[in-house]
């Protein structure tokens, strides 16, 4: 590791991060028992591949490109099976590719708070994934962060490349094995879609009620590429912080953030989402749902115009399904030269009666309506996912549904 | 089938029924008619159960059972079903789940939908998008699947453009076994008696009478009753000649 970057992480090292209450990392076990590498990844125990499956990580890879899993802080698979897609572990991928590291630390800062300092300073675990010019994925690539050791520090530093003209689907689940109840989790990511690429990434969260979640995304869209983000938070967790960041730096790029989060007592949960539009004809739109059943939400959003003729709307709207819970939407706008087209649109509030007494009328009880109403907040159809992933993402809500409604 | 006894109900403490009384026999479809602000909806509303019309007075029996404080689910379930005039929308649930969950009877429920030209719809979320016409047509529909003994209709035709009104018109009679959607019998007159669906039409403008025959019309004004028991045709003349504070002149 360059010296350079560990002498920044290490004077930012007691650095808080913006908005959250404080965490002692020291907390938490870093590094861990090392896994061995499975070439097979049938091998896993039958527990965990349960686990795996509830955040959208299917281990029979049934309609997927690639696999990659990294358990605790080892990687202990990376496979793909198409021509021209890479997937491998970070630490493997910056001695391959010394252009890399050109790209490694490059948009999100190793000092920008004490849990990128953390991240840098524990090596560079995580996954590499790219796209090779032109190539377009056929299903979605699958990467899973799994804890299995109570109260463990899981730190990664992933890179995802779409290179020009290519296609990428990669979903991200995250979760801890079942009996896991602490823990933290840093995750850096930082993005590359090139010209004409397209990204669809999907995180799902399926975490312990106990982690402590610290992503730190950054993204950069070339001339005419697309970025579409989807963030899913069905289960409980302590709390998640994060405010992945996109810069649209290309002419007619575009960027596209969804997230459906669910609070539960005790957790809280800061999530923000904030485009940049800096290219000519660029657009984005963020569109966030959120429910709590007692815990705190606060949802961000923040799209900054700098370019003439950018476009973006933001959406959000919270239902409090609990006199307890807090829901704090935060939506920003900010035009830094005129002719940029801004908007936002943002609710807040219980179920109308209104609804529920319409689907009384039709014989269902006060219940079942609420719950379908509930059903139809959370409906990811708005993520317009590829069916495949869509399946998918549906099965892993149906699963933490039936614990949890 | 339904028995209204002296009914009063309050809507956010003001009183806006005051004393009615209604009897509807199976097989009947009562008209009512009505200025805005006179209460029609709220009736309806109260046979209901909906939390916002408060009943403080007086009854409410239906099929013998004083159901006054059930809730709108036990009405809904014993046999009572409503068509919204502004219905909410319920984004994420879509027309087709909707039916599914409340089909109790497992129609085919594409086939009740194309009649309606509602088979595009059933995908799309509860009545987001859905034009004036397009919503009438989701209540019939939702209606149609939930198949209830008595029906109350609020305003099926407004809104509504020429051409929508005869489908609804046919939907409104499938509901309540009118002409044609009742088994075949000698005469009109068995075919009437052997009808067991009752029907609560609330209409402005009487259009939805050009498609559906209907037995009895009322007049409610100002939380009252005032002419009650005339052929509905006959009460929607006389509306239009003296007004409906005048109509009691129809009665002479």
């Amino acid at each position: 590791m360059q010296e350079e970057l560990r002498q920044k992480a290490l004077k930012a090292l007691n650095k808080n991060a913006l908005n959250e209450e404080e965490i002692d990392i020291s907390n938490f076990e870093a590094g861990g028992k090392e896994h061995p590498y499975l070439e097979n990844i049938q091998e896993l125990p039958e527990e965990e591949k349960k686990d795996m499956l509830v955040a959208g990580v299917d281990t029979t890879e049934k309609e997927r490109t690639g696999t990659f899993i990294l358990q605790d802080n080892s990687v202990i698979h990376a496979s793909v099976l198409q021509e021209g897609l890479d997937v491998m572990g970070t630490a493997e991928a910056l001695e391959k590719y010394d252009w890399l590291h050109d790209l490694y630390w490059n948009l999100v800062e190793v000092d920008k708070d004490k849990y990128t300092a953390k991240a840098a300073l524990e090596g560079n675990r995580g996954y590499f994934i790219r796209a090779l010019p032109g190539i377009k994925a056929i299903y979605p690539l699958q990467a899973c962060m799994f804890i299995g050791r109570e109260g463990l520090l899981q730190s990664a530093h992933n890179i995802i490349i779409a290179e020009e003209g290519s296609d990428l689907n990669i979903i991200t689940g995250c979760t801890t094995a079942s009996h896991i109840g602490s823990g933290m989790h840093i995750g850096i990511t930082e993005i590359y879609v090139k010209k004409n690429a397209k990204l669809t990434f999907t995180m799902i969260h399926n975490w312990g009620e106990e982690v402590v979640v610290r992503p730190r995304t950054v993204s950069v869209v070339e001339e005419g590429g697309t970025y579409l983000s989807n963030y899913i938070s069905m289960t409980p967790v302590r709390t998640v912080q994060m405010y992945p960041t996109t810069y649209l730096k290309g002419k007619n790029s575009v960027a596209r953030y969804h997230s459906i989060i669910v609070g539960y007592p005790n957790s809280d949960i800061d999530v923000g989402s904030q485009v940049v539009l800096q290219g000519e004809g660029s657009r984005a739109e963020i569109i966030a749902r959120s429910l709590t059943r007692g815990g705190r939400i606060v949802n961000r959003g923040r799209l900054v115009g700098e370019r003439e003729g950018a476009k973006g709307h933001l959406e959000c709207r919270g239902l409090m399904l609990s006199p307890k819970g807090v829901i704090y939407a935060v939506p920003e706008l900010e035009a830094r030269v005129d002719g940029v087209e801004l908007s936002h649109e943002a609710a807040v509030g219980k179920i109308a009666q209104e609804e529920i007494e319409y689907l009384m009328a039709r014989g269902l009880t006060e219940d079942e309506a609420t719950a379908m109403i509930v059903r139809g907040f959370l409906n990811v159809k708005i993520m317009g996912l590829p069916e495949e992933l869509d399946a998918e993402v549906q099965k892993a809500i149906a699963m933490s549904d039936a614990s949890n409604f | 089938m339904l028995r209204v006894e002296d009914l009063y109900v309050a809507v956010g403490g003001k009183t806006i029924l005051k004393g009615v009384n209604l009897h509807i026999k199976p097989g009947e479809t009562h008209v009512l008619f009505g200025p805005n602000g006179s209460g029609k909806s709220t009736l309806l509303g109260a046979i209901m159960g909906f939390d916002r019309y408060q009943v403080t007075s007086g009854k409410i029996f239906f099929k013998g059972k004083d159901i006054t404080s059930l809730s709108v689910t036990e009405r809904a379930k014993l046999g009572i079903g409503i068509s919204f005039q502004r219905p909410p929308v319920l984004r994420g649930v879509s027309l087709g789940d909707l039916l599914q969950a409340t089909d109790r009877e497992e129609n085919n429920i594409n086939e009740l939908a194309e009649p309606l030209n509602l088979l595009s719809f059933l995908e799309r979320d509860v009545n987001y998008g859905f034009s004036g016409g397009e919503v009438k047509r989701s209540e019939m529909l939702q209606l149609l699947v939930q198949n209830p003994d008595l029906v109350l209709l609020d305003e099926p035709e407004s809104g509504v453009d020429l051409e929508n009104i005869a489908i609804i018109g046919d939907a409104v009679n499938r509901l309540l076994q009118k002409d044609g959607y009742h088994k075949p019998v000698c005469s009109r007159r068995e075919a009437k008696e052997s009808r067991k669906k009752a029907g609560l039409i609330i209409t402005h403008t009487g259009y939805i009478l050009d498609y559906v025959p209907a037995d009895i019309g009322h007049v409610l004004y100002h939380g009252e009753l005032s002419c009650t028991g005339l052929n509905p045709r006959e009460l929607l003349g006389c509306i239009q000649k003296y007004g409906y504070a005048d109509c009691t002149r129809c009665l002479a």
